[in-house]
């Protein structure tokens, strides 16, 4: 049970932050919205493969949104977070059909190649998508109800951050699970699984679509709080900046992808003020330092400092 | 399409495809070698164009002779090469040989990422434009099309001198034979006395200058940008995967395909330009999953 305590204080504690400070209420549904795309990558890093497309699905579900959004009038939240969905779905269906039979190199590139296809087709088609304009969102009904900005927005937090500890419940099911396990087999010793009479192939699409649902969902959700949907979302920088924040949360933890986040959009809005020319700079030299020497991210040295405070010996 | 506008076609697409095959052939000479994927390859290529760009400027404001624009280019891309290469190389990568494939992908990844701000603190991103090499050499006429000698013939020249060069260098010099063995199997040839690790330096430093070359070469032809970098890594990965991993003349023969065909989808479908390499790309892996010219690798237990 106590393992279970840090996620619920994060959760309560994300609560009842944009009450006592009504600025944070984007911010936090950006980082939580980031975070639900970023577990999509950590459940990826599970079977030892990264992504350097997935804000494809990020940037292809929010445009979806916005479209529906656009041809409704406005619509409903739930119903363009489903349109959202079921484009991901469909997208990881045919794209993943094709990348799951690669791995490592071909697996990232072929991502990463798919992406910049879907990237250069919404800067060129721009009297449909607006091109680098993007595409407004008008503001959709919540639940049925015409809201405000202010309350429409303190109401999709409380949305996301509800998708997002449900999302977390089931992806860390999910890898506790056979198939989430025979996923993790993948890393260590995918002809084993074969011999086992498990479908390799199977099992990667599950989690590649998986991970599609999440990217989808978190861009969508994106695109419903900023009202906005441009190229940018699906280019390379976008899904590096996935990349980075599962690796700086810590690889392989669900907990890790929202801490990494928050943390990062944070870092974000002060950094990018004044260091906005270096930003990718700055991001990369992290990402070396933690790939280097910190391999195991913000969770790992919280795991470290926890165990240091009851002066037991770090786990070999 | 009028049989004119199909010639120029080609020719736009050997002379782009010569500047493709520059840098790919970088990339696939050291994944062969150190087997790490070098996606900061794309960098090198901006690098080297900005540099041999403001080589050039520097040349035709300081007055000297425009003929020395064209050492300029080789200069650009042999300094770039070597220096930011060694460093690369004998700084970051020795540190990660041993480690998983994803981690030695993110730390390229995040060299490029790096360089990517690095191009952008030291040239701007104002549009840097230096045609003197270009200009210089005029323009001919080939079968009633007047196109510029040196993309009709200064780059598929050099991407000739490239690919035969290294060749005859992997086949028949001491050095190149010893670049091959440890392609070939590293801990035969480092149990051989073969130092795999200089072996690895060698040829990072040689691929990361090809990939300068290519960008040194394509600057008098092209507004440079930012950007410019990413979309040419991208490309250079889909050449070489559609050859397969490792493969030189492979890469050649790739690179062909693909720089026709952009140009033809360039004058006919506009708005597909970005999608024709990809989409050659997919249907040759479709049906060889191993590139045309890859070896299937057997899966070790």
């Amino acid at each position: 049970m106590l393992r279970a305590l840090p996620p619920v204080i994060l959760a309560l504690l994300l609560a009842v932050l944009p009450l006592l400070a009504t600025w944070t209420t984007v911010v936090l549904t950006l980082a939580l919205a980031k975070g639900l795309a970023v577990l999509g990558i950590v459940v990826l890093l599970r079977a030892g493969q990264v992504s350097f497309g997935h804000a494809l699905y990020f940037a292809a579900s929010g445009y979806a949104a916005a479209f529906l959004a656009g041809s409704l009038g406005g619509g409903e939240v739930l119903v363009l977070l489903l349109a959202g969905l079921a484009t991901s779905l469909l997208l990881g269906l045919a794209i993943g059909w094709f990348v799951v039979g690669y791995r490592y190199i071909f697996f990232a590139m072929l991502n990463l190649a798919f992406s910049m296809v879907l990237y250069s087709l919404l800067e060129k088609f721009f009297h449909i998508t607006g091109g680098s304009d993007g595409l407004r969102v008008p503001r959709p009904t919540l639940l049925g109800m015409t809201l405000e900005r202010a309350e429409f927005e303190l109401g999709l937090f409380y949305l996301t951050l509800g998708l997002a500890v449900l999302a977390a419940f089931l992806v860390h099911r999910y890898l506790a699970s056979p198939p989430g396990q025979a996923l993790a087999a993948l890393k260590t010793n995918e002809t084993r699984l074969e011999y086992l009479g498990v479908s390799a192939r199977a099992v990667f699409l599950g989690g590649y679509l998986i991970s599609a649902l999440l990217a989808g969902l978190g861009g969508t959700l994106q695109a419903l709080v900023q009202g906005l949907v441009t190229p940018e979302m699906g280019y390379w920088v976008a899904s590096g900046e996935l990349v980075f924040i599962a690796i700086l949360g810590g690889a392989g933890h669900v907990i890790g992808a929202f801490a990494g986040a928050l943390v990062y959009e944070f870092v974000q809005i002060y950094a990018a003020a004044f260091a906005a020319d270096v930003w990718q700079l700055i991001l990369g030299t992290v990402l070396l330092l933690i790939i280097l020497f910190a391999s195991r991210g913000l969770v790992g040295m919280y795991q470290d400092l926890w165990r240091r405070g009851e002066g037991k010996e770090a786990a070999p | 399409m009028t049989p004119q506008l199909l010639w120029l076609a080609t020719l736009d697409g050997v002379a782009y495809a010569a500047l493709v095959f520059l840098v790919a052939v970088g990339l696939t000479l050291i994944f062969g070698v150190l087997r790490v994927l070098n996606v900061a390859h794309g960098s090198f290529y901006a690098i080297g164009a900005y540099t041999a760009a403001s080589l050039g400027i520097a040349i035709s404001s300081g007055g000297l002779p425009g003929w020395l624009s064209y050492p300029a280019l080789i200069l650009a891309a042999v300094l770039i090469g070597t220096l930011l290469g060694s460093l690369i190389e004998r700084q970051l990568l020795a540190r990660i040989y041993g480690k998983e494939e994803v981690l030695q992908l993110l730390v390229t990844f995040a060299v490029f990422m790096i360089l990517e701000d690095v191009q952008r603190l030291v040239w701007g991103v104002q549009p840097y434009f230096q045609d003197t090499p270009l200009r210089l050499l005029g323009t001919m006429e080939v079968a009633g099309v007047f196109y510029t000698r040196y993309q009709l013939l200064v780059l598929p020249a050099t991407a000739l001198v490239v690919l035969v060069g290294l060749r005859l260098f992997l086949r028949h010099t001491l050095q190149g034979r010893v670049i091959l063995a440890v392609t070939q199997d590293r801990e035969a040839a480092m149990a051989m006395g073969i130092d795999a690790h200089r072996v690895y330096l060698t040829t990072f430093v040689l691929g990361a200058s090809f990939a300068a070359l290519g960008g040194a070469l394509a600057s008098p032809t092209t507004a440079l940008v930012p950007g410019i970098g990413s979309d040419m890594i991208v490309l250079s990965f889909a050449v070489v995967a559609t050859a397969g991993l490792g493969q030189v003349e492979g890469a050649a023969l790739a690179a062909l395909l693909m720089g026709l065909g952009r140009s033809f989808a360039v004058y006919m479908y506009p708005e597909f330009e970005v999608l024709m390499p990809y989409l050659i790309m997919v249907v040759v892996l479709l049906i060889r999953p191993q590139g045309l010219f890859g070896v299937a690798e057997t899966r070790r237990i």
